[in-house]
């Protein structure tokens, strides 16, 4: 199976799913025209969670998506992490490698979260460094996701989209544009969705993911949270569709984390995202 | 500066203290209490989804909120150090016996020993196991001298509980839990053969025997030790049940 990841929509690899898209004879088509991974799921030593990726590879183009190398932490990467990552790159041979514009290791505890970043000039030399540090040590440009965010910082002097224009600029970095994590940001924390999309440079957007989010409390308190528990909703489309508009057609991905349906759901909303892409064309 | 910052987040997420992290966050709308919170949730929450899925066991039989409360205080005092989950959950079972010793639950943290030694073998390296003929081939007089290896998936975990027992009615297939006596030394093995980890009762002797092998003794030597702990101890069935489970690496 080649490397590169199709112009197409995919979806993300959750283990109740992999058999099924396994069990059809080698030369039935594809399910899905690529799948993407969360590579800390598969830094272990061995067994049959890598026997079964290694078998998903055989058949689907596969993207390498992080959640754990936290390129916002003061501290610099871990060196570790990095080389586990490599070594899973060689024999995985990931189309695309993309990681979060966020932190979650300080003082070298791993706080299991994707958590924000002000955009000060400050940040942006500590992002820039790290970015770099991966991209040498993996051999590889990486993608950066734009995250979802619940809060502000009272010293953020930058937007999101210049923040992330900037990084692009100094590492060469691509961008993941999530553009649930653009909604469910802009409702949180303010900002305009739409001109977040049409700010981000074009040709660096490598990649999209789509997904749903919960909603809690209600008036002022309403927040709504990055569950990957649903479907994409309604103003997540048409934004889609505002980002397909001004990028061109690009990879894109359905994510879908906690209370996983049936693998059909998922095929049925990457169905969606590539109607909007002809529709597009 | 960004360290502060993060130190802050740290302090919040983990220790409940919203201070520092307070003074430099602000929320469009609301309380950044409540914001901050999303934050907490989200790391505690994670990192408790962890350790349950980890030690199902464990949770069945303490319930799910003493588990939750137990998962949650473990996280706060030995959060991960590594983003690869699938080895945290190590220290476990020493703070469930440092908590549970005096309170009547002794046997917990064997439990917890159990089901580790279980996700630990379910993510170790891949290697060949002995194959039997390889072991039959040897002439009998070098049999004695001959050193085998553990496979990297086998674990051993001898308890004075009878925690074999104890896990074994504690499936979810099994619906209602019979009494079990706890106060009967049982040793599990797991190891690891067509992806699946399988636990097996052993006996004394074997126990010994594997637990000879484990530090490298040759197997005449940990033969001797097995018969010296278990009079009736069967090498020879023994070797086979070792053999067909996959239990040492070629």
């Amino acid at each position: 199976m080649p490397d590169a990841i199709p112009v197409s929509a995919g979806i993300g690899l959750r283990h109740p799913h992999d058999q099924l898209l396994l069990s059809e004879p080698g030369d039935a088509p594809l399910r899905t025209p690529w799948v993407e991974v969360h590579s800390e799921n598969f830094l272990c030593d061995g067994g049959p969670r890598l026997a079964q990726l290694a078998a998903i590879r055989r058949r689907y183009p596969v993207s390498c998506h992080g959640v754990g190398l936290s390129l916002g932490s003061a501290e610099g990467l871990d060196p570790e992490h990095l080389k586990r990552l490599r070594h899973l790159f060689t024999w995985v041979r990931p189309g695309l490698v993309s990681e979060h514009l966020s932190w979650s290791v300080t003082q070298g505890v791993y706080l299991n979260d994707l958590l924000p970043l002000p955009y000060t000039e400050d940040c942006a030399r500590v992002l820039c460094r790290n970015i770099s540090h991966a991209q040498d040590a993996l051999g590889r440009q990486i993608l950066v996701e734009n995250p979802s965010r619940y809060l502000n910082f009272t010293d953020s002097p930058m937007t999101e989209a210049a923040f992330l224009t900037l990084l692009v600029q100094r590492t060469g970095c691509g961008l993941l544009l999530d553009v649930n994590n653009v909604y469910v940001s802009t409702v949180n924390t303010g900002g305009d969705a739409e001109d977040f999309i049409r700010s981000l440079p074009a040709d660096a957007v490598g990649e999209i993911h789509l997904a749903g989010h919960s909603v809690v409390g209600e008036g002022d308190d309403r927040v709504l949270i990055d569950t990957h528990s649903t479907r994409v909703c309604p103003e997540v489309w048409a934004l889609y569709r505002t980002a397909i508009a001004h990028l061109g057609p690009r990879p894109t991905l359905i994510e879908w984390d906690s209370d996983l349906p049936e693998l059909a759901v998922l095929l049925d909303e990457a169905r969606t995202a590539a109607l909007v892409m002809k529709d597009a064309a | 500066m960004l360290d502060v910052l993060q130190r802050a987040f740290h302090d919040a997420v983990l220790g409940g203290d919203d201070k520092a992290l307070a003074g430099l966050t602000a929320a469009p709308r609301g309380d950044i209490a409540a914001r901050i919170a999303v934050y907490r949730n989200t790391v505690q929450g994670s990192l408790v989804g962890v350790l349950a899925a980890a030690f199902p066991v464990t949770q069945r039989i303490v319930g799910p909120a003493f588990f939750a409360d137990l998962a949650q205080r473990f996280v706060v005092a030995a959060p991960p150090h590594a983003p690869q989950l699938s080895a945290y959950g190590a220290d476990f079972p020493a703070f469930v016996a440092h908590e549970h010793d005096n309170h009547g639950l002794a046997y917990l943290a064997d439990v917890a020993r159990v089901e580790w030694a279980r996700a630990e073998s379910y993510f170790a390296a891949d290697a060949p196991a002995l194959d039997p003929a390889a072991l039959s081939a040897i002439a009998p007089p070098a049999l004695d001298g001959t050193v085998l290896m553990l496979h990297p998936a086998t674990r051993l975990v001898c308890s004075a509980y009878a925690v074999y027992r104890i896990w074994q009615v504690n499936q979810p297939s099994i619906k209602d839990v019979p009494a079990v006596d706890l106060a009967w030394p049982q040793s599990v093995l797991l190891s690891r053969s067509d992806g699946r980890v399988a636990l097996r009762l052993l006996s004394a002797g074997d126990a010994a025997f594997i637990t000879a092998i484990q530090s490298g003794v040759a197997l005449g030597a940990a033969a001797a030790q097995a018969y010296d702990t278990e009079p009736a101890f069967d090498l020879e069935a023994g070797l086979r049940d070792h053999l067909i489970g996959a239990t040492f690496r070629a």
